[in-house]
């Protein structure tokens, strides 16, 4: 045990943060992480640290296995190298459920909504963990329903006025348009009180106005909850423009880390998006 | 605190089946105090009572929780055998029959619930299909225990035999359960106004737990049970809360059905009986409470009115059952009354979530 601590603690030298986050530990340290699929090294040898209240990005082209790391971090596969660090606490043996507790939500790829549910009740689905009452109180409507009620209704529309969604509260989710759908699973995903928000593709479909809108959300999110957010996107107008550090992964490994600047410029990169130059 | 519009109609909803249920009541009191009430009638308002307590229970499993469930009947037969020995035990020792119901209807639900949760711990790990057919399984497991079990009571106390009657009663004791024979010499002491109590408390515990965070819980897990878990929502705990809520209001309805007979054989909760329980959801609509007691009253008649059919009753049964389903289901009706509820029809090209565990995520 304390032989990975110490090699953690090498590696967090390393890693790179911004420099607002240096004196506090990071929020996020996955050290070797790697699954296997059959004989497919799937992710291999993943190493990322994530500051208090970075933007990260998560880039690399399709099928470079990055919702597999999301995966991974949220526990939909056990990993089967490496550790996952969050807040220091390592988090195997978790499940998914567990995972959420501790302090990572995420939002999904193929949009994931309670489709019969109300945007509210949406949201205030994922404060269940935070709800105390119980079965028998739910019955029979005792005092802490109603108050715990009246609490969840009043965080619900603070959380969707985040994104101006209050006057669809009572909209079914499944009718909503699709940026509106997948607003409401980032407003759904803080509702559970992240430590470190996962967005896979938050931008996917949505038209360049809505993506500079998202990018400011995002930025407000990150500066009102003060939580570290981790984003996967092929929008690089959005990756370029909001996150602090970029990781990009190529077959399932890294080939760069650095700024956005350091990537744009970085020829592994180019050559994992565009192919090789050919010699003159 | 603002109510939204949604919640506002679903309220509207939840009260208007409350007062159809007192409106039940009211109708058939004056129309038995007028004496314009046959006896056939009159032998089938408990059933009704029952069979309505039996459908909404079940919606509750199919559905707010979204699982098919074939072995519902069991959790009944629970509630009867179990309800119906102890309204007998009581019987030497207290003579209000309400308060023998009662008490008969609080053991039927607790037993019930002891079965549900025993029953609900491996089944839940299953999906569709599979859950319906372990449901089905554990069903007939039940059937078979009470045909095979034979429980006595004396001045001694309990006495509980399997298989063949080892009882040795006392000569004043009584034998409650006689294996095949069933229950014997039942109390017949329910009542029309105790079926509407159980039907009105099960509204209230339904429609109250599906406003809850139980119920957002539960429905979320029915919705994506992947982007439950990814929220943190416990979701073999919600599914087995849920699962267990039904099985006691089944419990209860189950012990209120048997007192309203002189013998009860375990054979009467079989298969079938499920099914027909099923017949009174789907037919009601899923997640409809009011359809599912409008349903169960109906079917619960139906066989009756048709006794002038004879031979062919079960035929036209059949035949009244597939118009009806057919018109229910029928596009321009749906529009029509979903326009008049000025609601967003559902989008038919809608993708149906699958949701399956090792689907990517």
């Amino acid at each position: 045990m304390s032989e990975k601590t110490k090699l953690v603690e090498a590696r967090r030298e390393k890693a790179l943060i911004p420099e607002r986050d240096y004196d506090k530990s990071p929020i996020l340290e996955c050290v070797n992480l790697g699954i296997n699929f059959g004989g497919l090294k799937a992710v291999d040898d993943f190493n990322l640290t994530i500051g208090r209240t970075e933007i990260a990005g998560l880039i690399g082209p399709n099928g470079a296995g990055k919702t597999t790391v999301f995966n991974l971090l949220t526990k939909v596969y056990q990993p089967t190298t490496g550790t996952i660090l969050l807040d220091g606490k390592d988090t195997h043996g978790m499940n998914t459920i567990q995972v959420n507790h501790a302090g990572i939500a995420r939002t999904f790829q193929n949009i994931r909504l309670f489709n019969n549910l109300t945007v509210e009740d949406n949201v205030k689905a994922a404060m269940d963990h935070s709800m105390h009452y119980n079965l028998f109180s739910g019955i029979l409507r005792l005092p802490n329903y109603w108050k715990e009620e009246k609490l969840a209704h009043k965080r619900a529309l603070e959380l969707l006025s985040i994104f101006r969604m209050e006057n669809l509260a009572s909209a079914r989710a499944g009718s909503l348009p699709y940026g509106a759908q997948r607003r409401l699973e980032i407003v759904r995903a803080l509702a559970t009180n992240p430590s470190l928000l996962l967005l896979d593709e938050p931008a996917a479909g949505m038209n360049p106005s809505e993506t500079a809108e998202l990018m400011e959300n995002i930025r407000t999110i990150r500066d009102t909850f003060q939580i570290a957010v981790l984003l996967i996107e092929h929008d690089m107008n959005l990756v370029m423009n909001i996150c602090e550090g970029l990781c990009v992964l190529n077959f399932g490994q890294i080939i760069a880390k650095g700024t956005p600047e350091d990537i744009q410029k970085n020829p592994a990169v180019i050559e994992a998006y565009l192919g090789k130059q050919k010699e003159a | 605190m603002k109510r939204s519009m949604n919640s506002r109609r679903t309220n509207l909803l939840n009260y208007a089946t409350y007062l159809l249920v007192i409106a039940f009541f009211v109708i058939i009191t004056v129309m038995n105090s007028s004496g314009s009430l046959s006896s056939i009638m009159k032998g089938m308002l408990v059933p009704i009572c029952a069979y309505s307590v039996m459908a909404v229970s079940l919606n509750l499993t199919v559905g707010i929780l979204g699982e098919l469930s074939l072995g519902h009947a069991g959790f009944m037969s629970v509630g009867a055998f179990t309800g119906v020995t102890a309204a007998v035990a009581l019987g030497n020792h207290v003579s209000s029959a309400p308060v023998r119901l009662l008490v008969g209807m609080v053991v039927g639900a607790v037993f019930a619930a002891i079965v549900g949760v025993l029953i609900g711990i491996p089944v839940l790990r299953l999906k569709g299909d599979y859950l319906a057919i372990v449901t089905l399984a554990f069903g007939e497991i039940i059937k078979g225990i009470f045909n095979n079990l034979y429980v006595g009571l004396d001045s001694r106390g309990f006495h509980i035999s399997l298989l063949s009657d080892t009882t040795n009663l006392d000569p004043d004791g009584t034998l409650i359960i006689g294996g095949p024979m069933g229950l014997k010499s039942i109390p017949t002491i329910a009542t029309f106004t105790s079926g509407i109590i159980l039907l009105l408390i099960t509204l209230v515990v339904v429609f109250h737990l599906v406003n809850s965070r139980t119920g957002r819980a539960v429905m979320a897990i029915r919705d994506n049970r992947i982007a439950a878990e990814s929220i943190g929502i416990n979701v073999t705990k919600y599914k087995l809360m849920a699962f267990t809520v039904s099985a006691a209001l089944a419990g209860a309805a189950g012990s209120l059905f048997a007192m309203n007979y002189t013998t009860m054989v375990a054979n009467k909760f079989d298969f079938n009986t499920s099914i027909l329980i099923l017949v009174f959801v789907v037919l009601g609509g899923q997640g409809n409470m009011m359809g599912s007691i409008i349903a169960a009253s109906a079917l619960t008649i139906l066989p009756e009115a048709l006794r002038s059919f004879s031979t062919y009753r079960m035929l036209v049964y059949a035949i009244v059952l597939i118009l009806v389903m057919l018109a229910t289901n029928n596009p321009t009706l749906k529009s029509f009354f979903s326009k008049k509820k000025n609601t967003v029809p559902v989008d038919p090209d809608e993708p149906e979530d699958g949701d399956e565990g090792k689907e990517a995520v």
